[in-house]
């Protein structure tokens, strides 16, 4: 104030001092400050992208590998003297067959390929040259005779997964030099690997199991995939729609339309925003005492996730529900009054239709919080080794199953390296699947949102 | 308000659902992350050979997993807990409150614990005494109780290499960090008789404590999480040393050099044959009342403890496990479903 009015006394002494077009010092003071804060702004702007770029920059660089894999061709020859002694291909008695015994047709089935193409490394006997192949071969050759038994006997063309080290010799993530140190890998055997990848034995491509296969345990990272947690976020997410989204909606048209407004309607909208900045975990301790204890839920079902993670996106939805309903203007409302609608014709009608694209958003933005949140399930039993797909539904909101979140965080927490480009790979798949949520929100918003 | 009604009318609806739904067919299993991977190892080769569905385990710690098993009996609580130490009086106290009568103790074999550096950096070989005075917040210097004045670990023994003090030991909340106090700190501070000098000078009960009681000056410093956060604490700080599962080195011998203890280098043999001095016992608890409601659950643990899988040349011990040399006898007893007795 005394600036202004010491001004203007300057100005009264001196009238023709001034000039547009020269900037005096306090102009050009202002300008710095304007200049200053733009500045500021530019820096935090730019602090928030390197961030963020940085940290694409790792997860893509340590993850985009898992989407591709390392596979061996063999022609296996599934010898009936080993895997059906009484000939009878009775399933009981081939049932009986465990993995061990298929091991060996593995070994043979490399050795003898290994020959055909001339192949051999100094050093490497055939024990060491069947730890290129993965542990979970066995278990896929069970499977398949399982399946056909009347294939015993023949020889089969199969694509093993290679070893987890073999793998990530190819991936940059083994060297000659770290082989050297590694107990679980020598040079000898990514030599005699490179051969076979010259022999065409060998090859990589892309990883579709990656999102079809089940966990692995730590034996063989090369298995290991997120079948079941994509199933089990899939369930939780239908869980918490079915559940959030009606609820969430008729509490919001009651609150924002019939209730009065009092102290206890007060009382509950502070409640409820409230509710939206209690930490996750809270509900997680909150379903387990509900959910598992009192109602006797299972352990590790999606269905208890859900529920919790409903508990969760509640107040979310209702704050956008609300917000959307509020947005509509009144007029619409006093014109289908004014028409003869009853009140809740002129919601159902006129003012819900309206309110949708926001009520969407809303409903979008909460699931996709949902589907990151792993502090919950943590306490809920989902944060788990989980290897049987669940069934479908009904039934299956009830098997254990693994979420998208918790099979980052279980990666991550594995003793073998290879577990970490695979967590990684998780966290793009479920960066992916957030971008789609939120995207989907965004456009909604722009295509059918009214402005008034 | 609102909420909570619809927490109720949740919870309601839930309780109905569950009327409908099945029995649970697949085994629960809880508890150590040191075991952890040994158990998903057996559950994953059990549903691959065995018509039961692959059994669900869970980490969360020894002791969560102890305290789940002793919720009580039903189809909602755990069938096993996995631990890496012995069970507690105060467990079983708990187990019998909550109607758990009957437990088996399996054995399932050794872990050795290992102290391991940068692959690049310099090569120790330790003896308990060097880490009860490198650690440890008082020690005895010229016969006075003193507060630990080491920076290098060439303060602590001439023979080690001149560099500074900096430790990666498991938190409270591990089983490791239990044997890490006994068989490290607690020997360490006999064998350099800073016990007596304690004892002397404390009293009795004081003076056993200081044994454990770890210095406070950043030279010491306790990792919550998993193995994989040591690591990654290592591989931003090269001088330090931490402590790790034999069968997590084993799994990254390419970027880990491990130090030997009494002049003892870790490895699945040396724990065996008893000769590293720094190894545990690890069990899992079955409850007994579970045996014939939840399918193959006997068929499980006769599965983990069977030749095949815990034996000197399974995948077990190909892991990093430590074959028990008494396997036969755990065999004989999880066949006859022996509960086990009370704590000796």
């Amino acid at each position: 104030m005394t600036d202004v009015s010491a001004d203007l006394a300057t100005q009264a002494v001196r009238p023709n001092d001034r000039s547009l077009f020269v900037r005096d010092e306090r102009t050009t003071r202002r300008h710095r400050a304007e200049m200053r804060f733009r500045m500021m702004g530019l820096a935090a702007v730019t602090f928030g992208i390197i961030a963020l770029l940085g940290l694409m920059a790792s997860i893509l660089n340590n993850g985009v590998s898992s989407f591709s894999q390392t596979y061996v061709k063999l022609a296996i020859n599934l010898d009936a003297s080993k895997l059906d002694k009484s000939g009878k291909r009775d399933p009981a008695e081939l049932q009986k067959v465990t993995t061990f015994a298929y091991q060996p047709l593995i070994k043979a089935a490399l050795v003898k390929t290994m020959a055909e193409h001339g192949i051999s490394v100094d050093g490497v006997n055939a024990k060491q040259a069947a730890e290129l192949i993965s542990k979970e071969a066995p278990a896929q050759l069970r499977r398949y005779v399982l399946a056909h038994p009347d294939k015993i006997g023949e020889t089969i063309t199969f694509e093993l997964l290679a070893a987890g080290r073999i793998d990530g010799y190819y991936k940059g993530r083994v060297t000659m030099e770290s082989a050297a140190l590694d107990r679980n890998v020598s040079p000898e055997q990514l030599r005699l690997a490179d051969q076979m990848r010259e022999a065409g034995i060998l090859e990589k491509r892309f990883n579709w199991s990656f999102f079809t296969a089940p966990d692995a345990s730590d034996t063989r990272p090369e298995a290991a995939g997120l079948g079941v947690a994509i199933l089990g976020s899939a369930y939780m997410m239908l869980v918490v729609l079915v559940l959030s989204l009606p609820i969430g909606v008729a509490a919001s048209i009651y609150l924002e339309e019939f209730a009065p407004q009092n102290r206890f309607t007060d009382i509950i909208e502070v409640n409820i925003s409230n509710l939206a900045a209690v930490p996750s975990i809270v509900f997680g301790i909150l379903g387990l005492a509900i959910f598992i204890n009192i109602a006797g839920l299972p352990q590790s079902a999606p269905l208890v996730g859900g529920l919790v993670l409903t508990l969760m996106t509640l107040p979310t939805i209702i704050i956008a529900t609300r917000s959307a309903l509020k947005a509509v203007p009144p007029s619409i409302r006093d014109a289908a009054l004014g028409v003869g609608a009853s009140k809740l014709q002129s919601i159902f009608h006129h003012v819900l239709p309206l309110a949708a694209p926001g009520i969407l958003t809303g409903t979008i933005i909460g699931l996709a919080q949902a589907l990151g949140e792993t502090a919950p399930l943590l306490l809920i039993g989902m944060v788990a080794f989980v290897r049987e797909y669940p069934g479908a539904p009904p039934e299956g909101f009830f098997d254990p199953a693994s979420a998208l979140p918790v099979q980052v965080y279980n990666w991550t927490t594995r003793g073998d390296p290879a577990f970490v480009e695979r967590a990684s790979g998780a966290i793009i798949v479920l960066l992916i699947f957030l971008a789609i949520m939120n995207i989907t929100a965004i456009i909604l918003r722009r295509r059918f949102e009214r402005r008034w | 308000m609102k909420t909570l009604k619809i927490a109720l009318a949740a919870a309601l609806a839930a309780s109905a659902l569950t009327t409908a739904a099945e029995a649970r067919d697949q085994i629960q299993i809880k508890g150590s992350s040191t075991v952890l991977p040994y158990a998903s190892i057996v559950a994953e080769a059990f549903g691959e050979n065995f018509e039961y569905p692959t059994p669900v385990v869970e980490g969360g710690g020894s002791g969560a997993g102890r305290k789940a098993l002793c919720e009580g009996v039903g189809e909602n609580t755990i069938d096993i807990a996995d631990s890496s130490s012995r069970i507690k009086q105060s467990d079983i106290d708990n187990c019998k409150a909550n109607g758990v009568d009957e437990i088996q103790e399996v054995r399932i074999g050794y872990d050795g614990i290992v102290f391991a550096s940068d692959i690049n950096g310099s090569s120790f070989a330790f003896t308990p005494a060097d880490w009860f005075k490198a650690l440890a917040a008082k020690v005895v210097v010229d016969g006075k109780v003193v507060d630990n004045p080491y920076k290098s670990w060439h303060d602590v023994n001439a023979d080690l290499p001149d560099q500074e003090i900096l430790a990666f030991i498991p938190g409270t909340k591990h089983g490791t960090r239990e044997v890490f106090d006994i068989k490290v700190l607690e020997d360490g501070c006999k064998e350099s008789g800073a016990l007596e000098a304690f004892v002397a000078a404390m009293g009795e009960k004081d003076g056993e404590k200081a044994c454990l009681a770890l210095r406070t000056d950043g030279a010491s410093v306790d990792i919550d999480g998993d193995y994989t956060e040591t690591l990654a604490r290592l591989d931003a700080n090269k001088q330090a040393i931490g402590v790790f599962g034999l069968s997590f080195y084993e799994n990254n011998t390419d970027k880990l050099q491990v130090a030997t203890m009494n002049g003892v280098t870790p490895s699945v043999d040396t724990v065996a044959k008893g000769e590293y001095p720094v190894s545990r016992p690890l069990y899992f608890y079955v409850k007994n009342a579970h045996l014939d409601v939840i399918p193959g659950l006997q068929e499980y643990i006769e599965f983990f403890v069977s030749d095949e899988m815990a034996g000197p040349d399974g995948p077990l011990a190909a892991y990093g496990l430590v074959p028990d040399p008494e396997l036969a006898k755990t065999q004989e007893m999880v066949k006859n479903r022996t509960p086990m007795g009370p704590l000796n």
